[in-house]
């Protein structure tokens, strides 16, 4: 079940069909660049899924800005310029519910994971419009503070970094649980600066007691506007789980490929020895921190979606024809979902008393 | 008499036998030491955690979320503040998630003064507490209430925060644990650990029974006619030996222990206010702002016209810290001659 849950995580690559015939006239033209990259091994169906979702990602990240630049969205967060980091990790997680499958403590540049994990592009869209049709807050929090029951996705929370030991306490349940499960954390370079990043090493690495987690840092070198020299001394961050016997590695987080086989390597050895292992990506933040500083594009950065899209182009994986359609059917597909979101109801006045506590009980105590 | 001590690791005891507690853990939690109030002496769950209390609430946070149980200890309150957004956040998941995700854990920390421990040993944190919301809060003041509550605290699917006086640990209560044996000695030979000679040692654990306190539920401890005096905790046995004190001149006394800080036992207080008419609230917190308040702007805004006296709230000073000598401690929070004092002036007072 879980092998099977492995290989095909990730929603339907909607561009299949229509990448598919084109595709193989192109691999005539381009078979020369084809051969030389070899995209470390991976299956054409695994790069094509990869692809989808990673547009699939950016386009949905382009209609929350524009939502939230037409006034029909409070604020905007999110992660383009990580889908090439975050697409793989979704794809590869054992997906499920209860401690035999991996447990997901994601920040706020997560869209492309939860993507991969099945997500339909209108339940980010209701997120950020507030809808009561939310399923992750019903309309109580911001963009992408997304949460998965189903999926093992833990809430993200607004303060930075809490999510790290978090997650130690859910490995400490699949530890117990036996099950080779483990615990995916992600966050943001400069977060690591809280004490709980370091809490989170501490406790994952105790000799004899190792958790089975994934720690991660989406690296692109700036908290909201301070430069990555700005906080810190260490070269790479990744260095620091070294001191905790902590396994760990920098990747280039822009391409999908490498960081695909990376995470699919720690992923192996923390199942295997149910001990941490860490992983620094290095990633573009392509519309800048949040709509607070404007989300307009950074046409400097490297952007991995036009990137790998150029390399399947090259190796004639895919054509300028079945990519064009790819991004067209998200792009309506998002459209869509902003109409419908907007024909849907509110959370109502009264509702804040509800969920205080389980079963609503002694929620108001005037009431009591 | 089990002590509160005691009381609480037979109700841990129980509650990792019965109630499928799979962790106790905090600093020095686990063996040897079983906890510097020795709570969680020779229980099979605990362990010790790294000296980090965000560690451990995130740690709780993320054991509840996978699904298990456990009771987590932050050694004194005092350093519990450094937490207080953790448990911000563990207060407000359920709500945040629109009812998804529940967050059933126990946080238990020893609080307030009593026991001389200065500055950082003396915090009272119940007044915080009650601004967490999504938590429930409870403070037993004796052992049988520590046992129940403790249950009632690991059967609920909600946060819940069991504040412990620190004063209190060796308090013996004068009802027994359903389940403990009548002498004392038989049961400090079963699970006290022995102070010398220790190694191999394992608790011999009494037949105990399920035994609830329903958290939210207050309970009279002296019923009286003149004045209602709600407290909690330590300050349970102060009001309650005033109360004795008093009956002897025919001031009569209705002390109610609130046991539970939130949600609270307002229909108890409210009926017993509009008995007697008059009300002075009792806790050890800073007065500014207290618990109390909230307490007494409720009784004024409800039982207006039923008062025949301003409502009272007596707590501890507005200090930055309770200094160590006893002379400082003393006139930080209330002693018995305050709350003799702030009783005999609500009840001398005439509209
Ligand atoms: C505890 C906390 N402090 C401050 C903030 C405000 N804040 C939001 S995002 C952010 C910068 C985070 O930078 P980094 O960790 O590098 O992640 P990035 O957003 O760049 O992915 C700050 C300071 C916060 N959300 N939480």
């Amino acid at each position: 079940m879980s092998k099977k849950t492995t290989v095909k995580a990730g929603s339907k690559p909607a561009a299949k069909k229509a990448a598919k015939p084109t595709a193989k006239t192109a691999v005539k033209t381009s078979k020369k660049t084809a051969r030389k990259d070899n995209f470390g091994g991976l299956s054409e169906d695994i790069l094509l899924r990869m692809h989808d979702l990673m547009v699939k990602s950016r386009v949905l990240e382009e209609r929350l800005i524009k939502i939230y630049k037409a006034g029909e969205a409070y604020f905007w967060i999110g992660g383009p310029g990580e889908e090439a980091f975050g697409v793989p990790l979704g794809m590869l997680a054992r997906k499920g519910q209860g401690p035999e499958y991996d447990w997901f403590h994601l920040h706020y540049r997560c869209t492309p994971t939860l993507l991969a994990l099945g997500m339909n592009m209108i339940d980010s869209i209701r997120l950020i419009m507030n809808r009561s049709t939310d399923p992750s807050t019903g309309g109580r929090n911001f963009a992408n503070h997304y949460c998965f029951p189903q999926w093992n996705v833990a809430p993200v929370t607004s303060p930075i970094e809490v999510q790290y030991p978090i997650a130690c306490g859910t490995a400490h349940v699949q530890k117990r649980a036996g099950k080779k499960a483990l615990s995916i954390v992600t966050g943001g370079d400069a977060g690591t600066a809280e004490g709980d990043f370091a809490s989170a090493l501490i406790l994952a690495s105790r000799k004899g007691q190792e958790l089975p987690v994934l720690i991660t840092v989406q690296n692109n070198k700036f908290g909201i506007s301070t430069p990555f020299e700005g906080q810190h001394g260490e070269t790479n961050i990744a260095d620091r789980a070294k001191a905790f016997n902590i396994r760990s590695r920098v990747i280039n987080g822009n391409d999908p490929v490498e960081t695909y086989l990376a995470i699919q390597e720690e992923m192996e050895y923390i199942r295997k020895t149910g001990k941490p292992s860490f992983i620094e990506a290095h990633v573009s933040r392509l519309y800048g921190h949040s709509s607070a500083d404007g989300a307009n594009k950074k046409a400097h950065l490297v952007d991995p979606v036009v990137v790998f899209e150029n390399r399947l182009l090259d190796a004639g994986i895919l054509t300028e024809k079945a990519i064009k359609k790819i991004w067209e059917i998200y792009e309506a597909e998002g459209i869509a979902a902003q109409e419908q979101a907007r024909q849907e109801p509110v959370p109502t006045g009264e509702s804040v008393w509800d969920h205080v506590f389980v079963g609503n009980e002694n929620a108001d105590w005037r009431k009591f | 008499m089990a002590s509160v001590a005691q009381a609480i690791r037979m109700a841990l005891h129980y509650g990792e036998t019965n109630m499928g507690v799979k962790d106790i853990f905090g600093q020095d939690v686990g063996a040897p030491l079983g906890g510097v109030f020795t709570a969680t002496q020779g229980l099979k769950t605990a362990w010790n955690s790294p000296l980090d209390e965000r560690g451990i609430i995130s740690m709780a946070m993320g054991i509840a979320m996978g699904g298990d149980r456990c009771v987590a200890e932050i050694q004194f309150a005092d350093y519990i503040f450094n937490t207080i957004d953790l448990l911000k956040i563990a207060g407000n998941t359920l709500w945040c998630t629109n009812g998804q995700i529940q967050l059933p854990m126990v946080v238990m920390t020893p609080v307030g003064a009593g026991i001389f421990g200065s500055v950082y040993h003396s915090h009272s944190f119940d007044a915080w507490a009650s601004r967490l919301p999504g938590w429930k809060i409870v403070m037993p003041s004796n052992p049988l209430d520590a046992y129940g509550l403790m249950l009632a605290a690991i059967q609920d699917p909600n946060p819940v925060l069991y504040l412990k006086s620190k004063a209190l640990m060796r308090h013996k209560g004068d009802e027994l644990i359903p389940g403990e044996p009548a002498d004392e000695k038989e049961l400090k030979a079963m699970i006290d650990k022995p102070v010398q000679n220790s190694e191999g040692w394992k608790p011999r654990w009494p037949g105990l029974e399920e035994y609830i306190v329903p958290i939210g539920k207050g309970k009279i401890t002296r019923s009286g006619e003149h004045i209602t005096v709600v407290t909690y905790s330590r300050m349970v046995h102060l009001c309650d030996e005033v109360a004795d004190k008093l009956a002897q001149e025919g001031i009569s006394v209705e002390v109610i222990d609130l046991r539970s800080i939130y949600p609270y036992d307002w229909q108890m207080i409210k009926s017993s206010i509009e008995k007697t008419g008059r009300v002075l609230f009792v806790n050890e917190d800073t007065e500014v702002t207290n618990f109390g308040e909230h307490l007494a702007y409720r009784a004024t805004q409800e039982l207006f016209y039923q008062l025949m006296a301003r409502p009272r709230v007596l707590a501890g000073k507005n200090l930055p810290g309770i200094g160590l000598h006893p002379n400082l401690e003393k006139n930080s929070v209330p002693q018995v001659h305050d709350i003799e004092l702030a009783i005999r002036e609500v009840v001398a007072e005439v509209p």
